[in-house]
């Protein structure tokens, strides 16, 4: 019995060591990020690492996926101390990072940063790749600006008030209603609540006033608003009387765009993986750390079946 | 004797109603002052060709069908257990989960496939409404806490059912479930909610379950060695909420013919909580009264289109919405209702004397 007992261990150690070696090309990552269960966006966004940080493209990866900080500080911890080479963070809240940061530096393990930025020096992550929330605001205010509408009396809609998103793509649009080149008819938050969004699109129509936009700060948002106005009996789209905006890119709203019942959908690119990989494979320490994530949006006129595949989140 | 004690068990079931009542009074007075023509209903034609009614009253009647369904059920969960189901949020996203996956993997939406993936998801609610139950029946956990569990965890539960993002299914049939039904101008969860209503009067009329409830909430011990099973009734009242969670949960989904595990039905269980302390019920159970709280869910529901409809600013909204209701159930409250009929007595009294002085002279 020990005899056996004592051969499996061997055995186990054997694996183990065979294991290790096999581990030794590879590039070890460790991915702190929030859970997919967060948001489609999110799902895309994990989906996208676990794709590129593949064993076919040379990594070892290890992931930790939570909504909490001190869990996210804990895991990545853990992972300094398994000897990653490089750590990739999202963090769920800006603070608190220094600490672990140092130690990840102390132990020769670059760092690069994804999705959020983290409040700490520079000198202690190798690069950030980012959104720039308020620049995807401005694109989308430009390209409503480009259409040349005889007036823009919009119903404004917007996602949980404080978040990133939403003051991003809420700032652009207050710069023109202050400048007076757009009319606020209402702006009101339905905190990314798809049924909410169709309630106050509905009580606008009841009140009767008069409006040719609705520019909403997510794609669930934008259904419901346009489910309220298909309920009214008011055209949109691309030949109706209502201009639909919504954000995120999922697959079902740029189908409504394609199919011409909106107008337009703003991306926030989830997908950040193949930059960083680049930027791990090349060596190089880029001379701006804040990288700015290219941002794209579809519209009625340009989108194709092609984007659909490639860009659109979900299913 | 008899006549006295039925004249006042009347009169304290009419005054339950009079909290409701007064608020929904108070809010139609102040609509019409603010803008006449705030209740007018008119018929449009839609974009899918039906003629339909449309106006302030319809989106208030329509948008709280959800609530007021749920409302129901809480009501006998309250009664029952003297505690609140918090997890019907949470519950409902479950549901509707299951609701569109049974959809999504069927080839072909037909009547049938949408009917299979309302029992499913009824079946599955039941479920997770008997776990509920359990905890609080058998293992005599407090309510509140026995579902905070199944509130913590089921938005994720729901997450597991489809993945991530947001599925969308289509179908003219679930159209129609979430908006119109050709033909008929009337919202479908309208027509819903009243198919419920009759349904819990037909419980309640040819059952004891009205009854049984109200006993066990009001002395459980008294129910028991009367021969009440009140470990299955306080079970029961869980899955009846249950099945209440499904329609629920089926009617967010179809409205928009797409499931948001994170946003669909969200923070729906303290609403409905609400509207069964606004509808004059006792959230430490016993006597109850569900068109309380059916009453309540639409108060919440006209409250809400009022503060829209006035462009009450999006970061205020939730402020004045918790003045209103702190008014409404500070004045539903037994110290004030004491204090009134205290007054009101002494003015009658006073009105007496004087008669009486008068009399005198």
């Amino acid at each position: 019995m020990k005899k056996l007992l004592a051969l499996v261990l061997a055995l186990a150690l054997c694996l183990g060591l065979v294991s290790f070696s096999h581990a030794d090309d590879l590039i070890k990552v460790g991915v702190v990020n929030n859970p997919p269960s967060e948001s489609g966006y999110r799902a895309a966004n994990v989906a996208d690492f676990e794709a590129v940080f593949t064993e076919e493209n040379g990594y070892e990866l290890k992931t930790f996926y939570s909504i909490k900080n001190d869990e996210q500080l804990q895991a990545a911890s853990g992972f300094i101390t398994d000897g990653v080479d490089v750590l990739l963070i999202s963090a769920a809240e800006t603070t608190g990072w220094d600490e672990v940061l140092k130690a990840a530096q102390e132990a020769g393990i670059k760092v690069y940063l994804f999705d959020r930025m983290i409040d700490i020096p520079e000198d202690l992550y190798e690069a950030a790749v980012v959104s720039d929330m308020p620049a995807e605001g401005a694109m989308a205010v430009g390209w409503l600006l480009d259409q040349k509408l005889d007036e823009y009396k919009v119903v404004h809609i917007q996602g949980a008030m404080g978040s990133d998103a939403q003051l991003g793509r809420t700032g652009a649009l207050d710069e023109q209603f202050a400048a007076g080149t757009m009319t606020k008819v209402v702006q009101q938050t339905a905190t990314w609540d798809e049924a909410e969004a169709k309630k106050i699109v509905e009580s606008v129509i009841n009140s009767g006033e008069d409006f040719n936009v609705i520019y909403a700060e997510n794609d669930g948002m934008a259904r419901g608003a346009v489910a309220a106005l298909d309920e009214a009996g008011i055209t949109h789209g691309k030949d109706g009387k209502v201009v639909v905006m919504g954000f995120d890119c999922n697959k079902f709203a740029l189908r409504e765009v394609l199919a011409g019942n909106w107008n337009y959908d703003g991306q926030c690119s989830p997908f950040q993986a193949k930059v960083i990989s680049d930027l791990i494979k090349s060596g190089e320490t880029p001379a701006e750390k804040k990288i700015i994530n290219a941002e794209r949006f579809f519209d009625a006129a340009t989108i194709t079946e092609e984007d659909i595949a490639t860009y659109g989140l979900g299913d | 004797m008899i006549v006295t004690k039925k004249t006042l068990k009347k009169k304290g079931n009419l005054s339950q109603l009079m909290i409701p009542l007064i608020a929904f009074g108070l809010l139609i007075i102040f609509n019409l002052i603010r803008d006449p023509g705030f209740f007018s209903i008119e018929t449009k034609l839609n974009n899918a060709g039906n003629t339909v009614l449309a106006g302030n009253l319809i989106s208030i009647i329509n948008g709280a069908s959800e609530l007021a369904i749920l409302a129901m059920g809480m009501t006998l969960v309250t009664a029952a257990c003297g505690g609140q189901d918090i997890s019907v949020g949470a519950a409902a996203a479950i549901a509707g989960s299951v609701f569109v996956k049974v959809i999504r993997g069927a080839s072909m939406v037909t009547g049938g496939t949408v009917i299979l993936a309302f029992l499913a998801c009824c079946v599955v609610a039941m479920l997770f409404g008997s776990f509920n139950g359990m905890l609080v029946s058998v293992f005599r956990i407090q309510p509140m806490i026995a579902t905070l569990i199944l509130y913590t965890c089921g938005r994720s539960i729901a997450y597991w059912i489809n993945g991530g993002a947001t599925p969308t299914i289509d179908g003219s049939i679930t159209g129609a479930i979430g908006s119109f039904i050709p033909g008929v101008p009337i919202p479908t969860p309208v027509i819903i909610v009243v198919v419920m209503i009759i349904l819990f009067s037909l419980a309640f009329r040819f059952t004891t379950l009205g009854l049984y409830t109200q006993t066990v909430g009001i002395n459980q011990n008294a129910a028991r060695l009367n021969g009440i099973n009140t470990t299955l009734i306080k079970l029961l009242s869980f899955v009846i909420l249950g099945i209440c969670v499904s329609v629920a949960g089926c009617i967010g989904v179809c409205r928009l013919q797409l499931i948001n595990h994170e946003t669909l039905l969200i923070d729906i269980e303290m609403d409905t909580i609400l509207a069964v302390a606004i509808g004059g019920n006792s959230l430490g159970g016993g006597k109850f009264k569900i068109s309380g709280s059916i009453l309540g869910a639409y108060v919440i529901q006209m409250l809400t289109t009022t503060l829209y409809a006035m462009k009450v600013s999006s970061t205020d909204v939730k402020a004045y919405k918790a003045i209103v209701i702190i008014l409404l159930v500070v004045i539903g409250s037994p110290v004030v209702k004491r204090w009134f009929t205290k007054v009101m007595a002494n003015i009658r009294g006073a009105s007496i004397r004087r008669l009486g002085v008068k009399e005198g002279n």
